[in-house]
């Protein structure tokens, strides 16, 4: 008996041991960002297609900081899909500041946590967007659909390859892209319209669970006639892809996309990075910011750089979120378990 | 037989105290919390969530893939491990290492390479006068290059250290090769293959990674229980996410004890011991 | 003589030489289709903008961040998995006890969870609104987003590995042997150290090795925990994803031939163990 207790004790000792020896390792490695007085860190929670873009102004950036005050400002990126990264966010990334591919996303974090105001969006100029986007479609060289505007994706024998809009950020804004040119088309009528959306949906062969992985079906798989895309990432395939393989089709009418910035006031706050924190989104609407967000084909809100580059961007009728009642209501509306979304698939 | 065993073998209280505690922290604490989180829906909402149609098609998928890919791999995956501890022949041993491949491949470059090679303009897919990948074809060969390694390697061991004396004794006994490997081999193998192909379903039921690039993602159509989950995390339903999780995890939690049930028997009825 | 012996036995027990091509052939075949293809496609891919590019993405400072998380990831992985695996199949083969099925299905079950699961449930623990969430940033302990999540996440994936590779083997051999030892007298731990060891060593090391190499490979679950900080959470995994979706293809293939190279070399560590100490068990 005595025996038996004390192998019992052992048994606990020893596992008690190889946890701790396991704990102890994790708590030794855990951040050592602790500041060297100077130098400073932010940490940048964004989407997926904005890597380049961030990449070239953090670095400006940093040079702009450095001679202004003195202090190294190092800037940390984190990219994934625009839901993915909002949830992160929520359940403990601490990130500095946000800047997402939806408002939606960052309402979500404001509203699970409350870690930036509710009016966030006023906190900066023009909701909180320093660069705008719209959605084009990307057709193989020559055209050969001779695909001009949304109607053509309906026909019969295109095959359209678009992101799913409950996976991908980016992917709701071509619904509500197309949604807005069929209501428009049939004044209103919602029947039509949704018949217009399901005939459109009806033509997609691969519905990717990110913008990226829709890019990469079209261009590098060749399956589709017509890639629905953000403006900014239909220039960078061009460029990056085959400039002679595509070309890039402007509807008569899209959606004004969005993509806002926000600084996570509680994290700021705790680490004591809001004035940095600050700058950096303050430098987004600089012309130094302006002109690096057109290098990376993002319109610059900014109307002289803009002119600057108005052969990249051609003007087209741009319908906006508050269209749709804002981001709340286009949600629950379209892409909610239950809205319109679902409704194509389940009838 | 039982009181001896334990009587004479020391390390029983230590050995099973420690897989206890160690199971309990990394498994069931936080498997616990997904049923946990699920517990705050309504009976009728998860009821609604988990037999929504689109559920329902992914689940059939997920399950019929995994399935099939899992009987492949027994096949396939059961001559292989006889081939390499059995037969002779050049470069066995870089074979052999081949076959660990899919475990250290991370699951995205296996999905992105098949995907590579199977797509209509693909290596291998341009010989096919159907579509491979983007359909059930696809996730079903994704599914088997994920599941493959789990047969080989659970068989192979047994058939390592397996004592050919039993072989010879039915030989010389006048039994045909073929008698020989149903009646002698089979039976000592079937264990190790069941846990071979446990492991394999298991792996290809949960399996996302590779998946999702060569699936398609219709829903319906091509649309696996795993994206659905990550569908709703994506809109913030950890709620509903949790749900369908509960759902596979019950699932498969019941398939994993039926067969190691069945296995158990079978050992206990053709292992003297 | 005991190379003869040998040969008598395995003529006896041998099938027909066109059975035996057959099945080699279907198997190299399949094989070949299966994992050949596929692993080509990668390196076809990796060098298709040449040498410079493959060296430039490999040690890239990102990428030899990410090298250096996923190894040590493995390193404190690798050695806790295989204790357990030791203690789960000790206690399961050797005794008989109650619930032992639900055990054995228990321990499967990282297998059966999807890996995105997995990740999630960290998350409803550690993270900020999950159930020590707020305890933790009270108290400025980082889980989630940082190595320690990381490291959970692939334990839990892994966790099966070693047990699932000795349970089958150690039920085949029974306890004769142990029992054996112990009644000549020996300790418990010169017994396993003596007599179940060797026995088990192959099954073991397999186990470790695929262990290591799912640790190393892991990318779902590490999906979710990491944050995907660059050079600082990524994995390579993570980090191949990242370069993927930066549409530089070239580069992302060149890190997965990379971690390629690194399961090819476990792979010819284990056949030089395994030559090595036939040689030695050949000499008894």
């Amino acid at each position: 008996m005595e025996k038996r207790k004390n192998r019992g004790f052992t048994v606990l000792l020893l596992a008690a041991a190889l946890m701790l020896g396991a704990c102890g390792s994790k708590d030794a490695t855990v951040e050592t960002s602790a500041d060297s007085s100077k130098a400073i860190e932010l940490l940048n929670v964004s989407y997926d297609p904005t890597r380049e873009l961030y990449q070239a102004f953090n670095e400006e950036f940093a040079k702009h900081w450095e001679k202004e005050t003195g202090q190294k400002v190092t800037i940390q990126q984190s990219h994934g899909g625009s839901g993915k990264q909002g949830r992160a966010v929520i359940d403990g990334l601490e990130a500095d500041v946000v800047t997402l591919a939806l408002a939606y996303d960052i309402d979500e974090i404001s509203e699970a946590r409350d870690l930036l105001d509710d009016n966030w969006q006023s906190e900066f100029e023009n909701n909180a967007t320093p660069y705008t986007s719209t959605i084009v479609f990307l057709v193989r060289k020559g055209n050969p659909q001779n695909i001009q505007d949304w109607d053509d994706l309906v026909k019969d024998g295109v095959s359209v390859i678009t992101p799913n809009p409950k996976t991908s950020g980016g992917a709701r804004w071509n619904y509500l892209a197309a949604w807005a040119y069929a209501k428009e088309q049939y004044g209103g009528d919602e029947a039509k319209t949704k018949s217009f959306i399901k005939d459109l949906y009806g033509n997609v062969e691969v519905l990717d669970s990110g913008a990226r992985g829709a890019t990469t079906t079209f261009v590098e798989r060749g399956i589709g006639d017509v890639l629905i895309a953000w403006e900014n990432e239909a220039y960078l395939s061009l460029n990056e892809l085959g400039k002679d393989e595509f070309e890039i089709v402007t509807p008569s009418l899209s959606i004004l996309a969005e993509p806002p910035v926000a600084i996570v006031d509680k994290i700021v706050d705790k680490k004591g990075t809001r004035e940095v924190a600050k700058a950096y989104l303050d430098y987004l609407y600089t012309d130094i910011g302006q002109e690096i967000a057109a290098e990376h084909y993002y319109r610059p809100r900014n109307e002289e750089i803009l002119a600057k580059y108005k052969d990249q961007f051609p003007t087209l009728k741009l319908v906006s979120i508050e269209d749709f009642g804002g981001w709340k209501k286009a949600q629950t509306t379209h892409f909610a378990d239950g809205g319109t979304f679902d409704e194509i698939y389940e009838q | 037989m039982k009181e001896k065993s334990a009587a004479i073998i020391p390390g029983f209280s230590l050995s099973l105290g420690y897989t206890l505690l160690y199971v309990s922290i990394l498994v069931l604490l936080p498997i616990a919390m997904i049923f946990f989180n699920t517990l705050s829906m309504s009976w009728g909402d998860f009821w609604k969530t988990i037999t929504h149609p689109r559920v329902m098609a992914s689940y059939k998928l997920s399950f019929g893939a995994a399935l099939a890919a899992g009987l492949v791999n027994v096949v396939f995956g059961t001559v292989i491990a006889w081939v390499l501890t059995r037969y002779r022949f050049p470069f066995k041993r870089i074979v052999d290492g081949l076959v660990d491949l899919p475990f250290a491949l991370p699951t995205a470059v296996a999905g992105i390479a098949l995907t590579t090679l199977y797509s209509p303009n693909g290596w291998l897919g341009q010989f096919f006068s159907f579509k491979i990948a983007f359909t059930p074809i696809g996730i079903i060969i994704a599914l088997t290059f994920i599941g493959l390694p789990f047969v080989v390697r659970t068989v192979q061991p047994v058939l390592q250290s397996f004592s050919q004396e039993a072989e010879e004794t039915s030989a010389s006994l006048g039994a045909n090769r073929f008698q020989t490997f149903t009646k002698v081999i089979f039976p000592e193998l079937f264990p190790a293959i069941l846990t071979g192909f446990s492991l394999a379903f298991a792996r290809a039921l949960g399996e996302y990674g590779s998946v999702v690039f060569i699936a398609g993602n219709m829903p319906m159509k091509t649309e696996i229980t795993p994206l659905i989950i990550m569908t709703k995390l994506e809109q913030y339903d950890y709620v509903g996410a949790t749900a369908v999780a509960t759902v596979m995890l019950v699932l498969s939690f019941v398939l994993l004890l039926l067969i190691n049930l069945i296995q158990w028997y079978t050992n206990r009825k053709f292992l003297p011991s | 003589m005991i190379e003869a012996n040998q040969l008598k036995v395995y003529r006896a027990t041998e099938e027909p030489r066109i059975v035996r091509i057959a099945l080699t052939a279907v198997s190299l075949l399949f094989l070949a289709v299966f994992l050949v293809l596929p692993l080509v496609s990668i390196f076809v891919t990796a060098f298709q903008k040449g040498w410079e590019t493959y060296i430039a993405s490999i040690t890239h400072p990102d990428a030899l961040a990410a090298i250096k998380l996923t190894l040590l990831v493995t390193i404190i992985v690798v050695p806790l998995n295989t204790i357990f695996g030791i203690a789960a199949a000790w206690c399961i083969t050797k005794f008989s006890f109650k619930r032992k099925n639900l055990l054995i299905t228990l321990i499967d079950l990282p297998f059966a969870i999807s890996p995105v699961i997995a990740g999630l449930t960290f998350i409803l623990l550690f993270g900020a609104q999950g159930l020590i969430g707020e305890w933790l940033m009270m108290n400025d302990i980082k889980i989630v987003f940082a190595l320690p999540g990381i490291v959970l996440a692939t334990l839990f994936v892994t966790l099966p590995f070693v047990a699932r590779e000795l349970i089958p083997l150690m039920q085949t051999q029974g306890t004769t042997d142990e029992e054996a030892s112990i009644s000549l007298g020996a300790s418990g731990f010169k017994t396993f150290i003596y007599v179940t060891l060797p026995n088990i060593k192959w099954g073991l090391l397999y186990g470790m090795i695929l262990c290591n190499a799912r640790a190393i490979g892991e990318f779902g679950a590490v999906s979710v925990v990491s944050g995907h900080i660059r050079g600082m959470t990524n994995t390579m995994p993570l980090h191949i994803e990242i370069l993927y979706n930066e549409y530089q293809f070239a580069a992302a293939f060149a890190v997965a031939s990379l971690m390629s190279i690194l399961a090819i070399i476990t792979i010819i560590i284990k056949n030089i163990i395994e030559w090595k100490s036939g040689l030695q068990g050949g000499g008894h």
